[in-house]
């Protein structure tokens, strides 16, 4: 049953009335939000500002927007630059570019430097759909967590894309949150908690066998997984790991103890991402077993985001079938 | 800063040359590193520390200070010598160079010494971090200047033709680029490993004002500095000429001496080396 502490929709699992947006419109509001509190806040972008809603911060700050044409490496260097001076350049790209091609200046001119240069990794995930491989950056996640002193973020819906562009704008830290292109359902609210670092149970069913962790929009596909699962007798819970760096350990060793059984799921390689962070804080503390929905070691192709979600196995039956699959291990 | 005296330009070749010993004993102490960069560059860095710089060793992170962004990593040998005869930190501290939990890293890091401003020593993105330093003192009207060092050869990068193209489009006349062009890189001459030149043209597409000088020049180097604060609506570089492992006459001109530090045997004659020459610039000043 969904929590009534995670303040989820009541609406959620009705396709026809539940609200949809993109998660990079999130984005959109939440960095004109931080711009309005701090006069520091800046942002830089790479000839994508209709798509990544960098527009609409251009437009309600016009003298705080830096435009870099197609340069991405330039991007995140010259953004490195005005947070050593002392602002809070938000940087604005595809994920497929930007961590995708300037890694090693994330790693040296903001990590190593230590400053608060937010990436927005934007058209994440296989969901870009027709577009095709090229821009389906499903590695992200794995290449940022990797680099000390990252936050890494990646929230399920636009109204949690939104809290994590606020929360990130005061964290006086180096960030990158990755974003969708497409809509995708708007589940959460205002009141459902968000706090780095921390996960929160949005399902939960008495003495359950079964734990999911899910990130991203996907976890609207866990939900309703959860909710056919339940009709058969399988009983879940299932928590929002939105923060993947940091990890809410506590909360991962929780679920796990409880119930025995992991399904984590991804729209990402499992290969270095959030089930892979999953399964590092398990191998130390609590070995269970898991199965691990995402994409595995392929790279993506055109076609519509519904079909590539299914064709991969991120769909509502792949991660049923995850969960079948892990307790039938127990 | 101004234009320089007859008698400052004496004092800062004596420093210069006690800079340069500084490097020697520091990169043989070290055991590691590189020497003919930071020796090339001897002249120009104690320039910027003792006549250029807008700048307070006792308040290194002073808000209206210059900043000098060391984009080649790799010489900063030559920025913690002058800094430590600065009054940043001691000689004795400088010569921690590359030890275990020492402020003086291999290649320099912010976070543990923020008077190094940035972190560096990838190659090619030192340009881009001091453009993004220039513009945003630019937003809030600042009037303190940018300076980023360069080595010739990290121009074979991307990144800071990214950066010299967007400092040229926005017009970043507060920021200076050096260029150390002492012609040698790792696997040999630069233009054997890939050709740079025409450099200056190259700049000049990209909407900067070029002046060449000779890098060991004390009065070539403060003139061009003072000329670039009088260029409108343009980003000025400065094209060094160096000589790498300047002052040692054995070395000169060696690319073998790009990245390896001398042994006690070579400091020791080295030293004495510029122990002479500074008896004779000395001499000079008193005559």
């Amino acid at each position: 049953m969904i929590r009534n502490d995670a303040h989820i929709v009541g609406n959620v699992f009705d396709m026809e009335t539940l609200g949809a947006a993109a998660t990079r419109d999130g984005f959109g509001h939440g960095v004109v939000a931080a711009g309005e509190r701090n006069p520091n806040v800046v942002v830089v972008c790479a000839d994508l500002a209709e798509s990544t809603r960098a527009q609409w911060f251009r437009d309600t700050f016009p003298e705080r927007y830096i435009e870099v044409g197609v340069a991405e490496q330039n991007m995140v260097t010259m953004a490195a630059g005005m947070a050593v001076y002392g602002k809070v350049p938000f940087i604005t790209s595809y994920a497929a570019f930007s961590p995708g091609r300037n890694w090693e200046q994330i790693r040296t001119t903001v990590c190593l430097n230590d400053v608060p240069v937010k990436v927005m990794g934007m058209h994440a995930g296989i969901s870009v759909g027709p577009d095709g491989a090229t821009h389906q950056p499903l590695e992200d996640i794995a290449i940022m967590r990797a680099i000390p002193r990252m936050t890494v973020l990646s929230p399920c819906d636009a109204v949690e894309a939104q809290k994590a562009v606020e929360a990130v704008a005061v964290s006086g830290k180096p960030a990158y949150i990755r974003f969708g292109r497409e809509k995708t359902p708007l589940f959460t609210s205002a009141e459902t908690p968000f706090e780095i670092g921390k996960a929160y149970v949005a399902w939960e069913q008495e003495d359950p066998e079964v734990a999911i962790f899910a990130t991203g929009p996907l976890l609207h596909n866990a939900l309703r997984a959860a909710e056919q699962l339940a009709q058969e007798g399988v009983r879940t819970i299932i928590a929002n790991i939105h923060s993947i760096k940091p990890m809410d350990e506590a909360c991962v060793i929780d679920l796990a103890r409880r119930t025995g059984a992991v399904v984590t799921v991804e729209e990402h390689q499992v290969s270095g991402g959030m089930g892979s962070a999953v399964a590092e804080v398990l191998a130390h503390n609590h070995p269970t077993i898991m199965k691990m929905v995402g994409v595995h070691d392929r790279f993506g192709q055109s076609g519509t985001p519904e079909e590539l979600i299914e064709h991969y196995g991120m769909g509502i039956a792949g991660i049923a079938q995850a969960v079948h699959g892990v307790r039938a291990k127990k | 800063m101004a234009y320089l005296t007859e008698a400052k330009r004496i004092e800062l070749e004596a420093k210069a040359n006690e800079v340069r010993m500084t490097v020697i004993d520091i990169l043989e102490d070290a055991g590691s590193g590189h020497t003919a960069g930071p020796l090339g560059m001897a002249d120009i860095f104690t320039a910027l520390y003792f006549h250029v710089l807008n700048h307070n060793p006792h308040d290194p992170l002073w808000e209206d200070r210059d900043r000098l962004v060391l984009s080649n990593g790799h010489i900063v040998p030559i920025r913690y010598a002058a800094m430590a005869h600065a009054g940043y930190f001691s000689l004795e501290e400088a010569k921690t160079l590359r030890q275990f939990g020492s402020r003086i890293q291999g290649h320099p890091e912010r976070d543990r010494l923020p008077s190094m401003e940035t972190t560096s020593g990838p190659l090619g993105s030192g340009m881009s971090q001091a453009a993004g330093i220039a513009y945003a003192a630019r937003m809030d009207g600042k009037t303190f200047r940018t300076y980023v060092a360069m080595s010739d050869a990290e121009h074979q990068a991307g990144n800071l033709w990214e950066g010299i193209m967007f400092a040229g489009a926005n017009r970043l006349s507060n920021l200076t680029g050096v260029i150390d062009r002492n012609n040698i890189q790792i696997n040999g001459m630069t233009e054997d490993v890939l050709p740079l030149e025409p450099l200056r043209e190259k700049y000049e597409a990209f909407n900067w004002h070029v002046i060449d000088i000779d890098g060991h020049n004390m009065e070539d180097f403060v003139n061009a500095v003072e000329q670039a604060k009088a260029i409108y609506e343009r980003p000025t570089l400065i094209i060094a000429h160096t000589i790498p492992g300047k002052g040692i006459k054995e070395i000169e001109f060696d690319y073998r001496w790009h990245g390896k530090p001398p042994s006690t045997e070579e400091e020791q004659k080295w030293l004495a080396e510029l122990r002479t020459l500074q008896g004779k610039i000395e001499a000079s000043h008193h005559g």
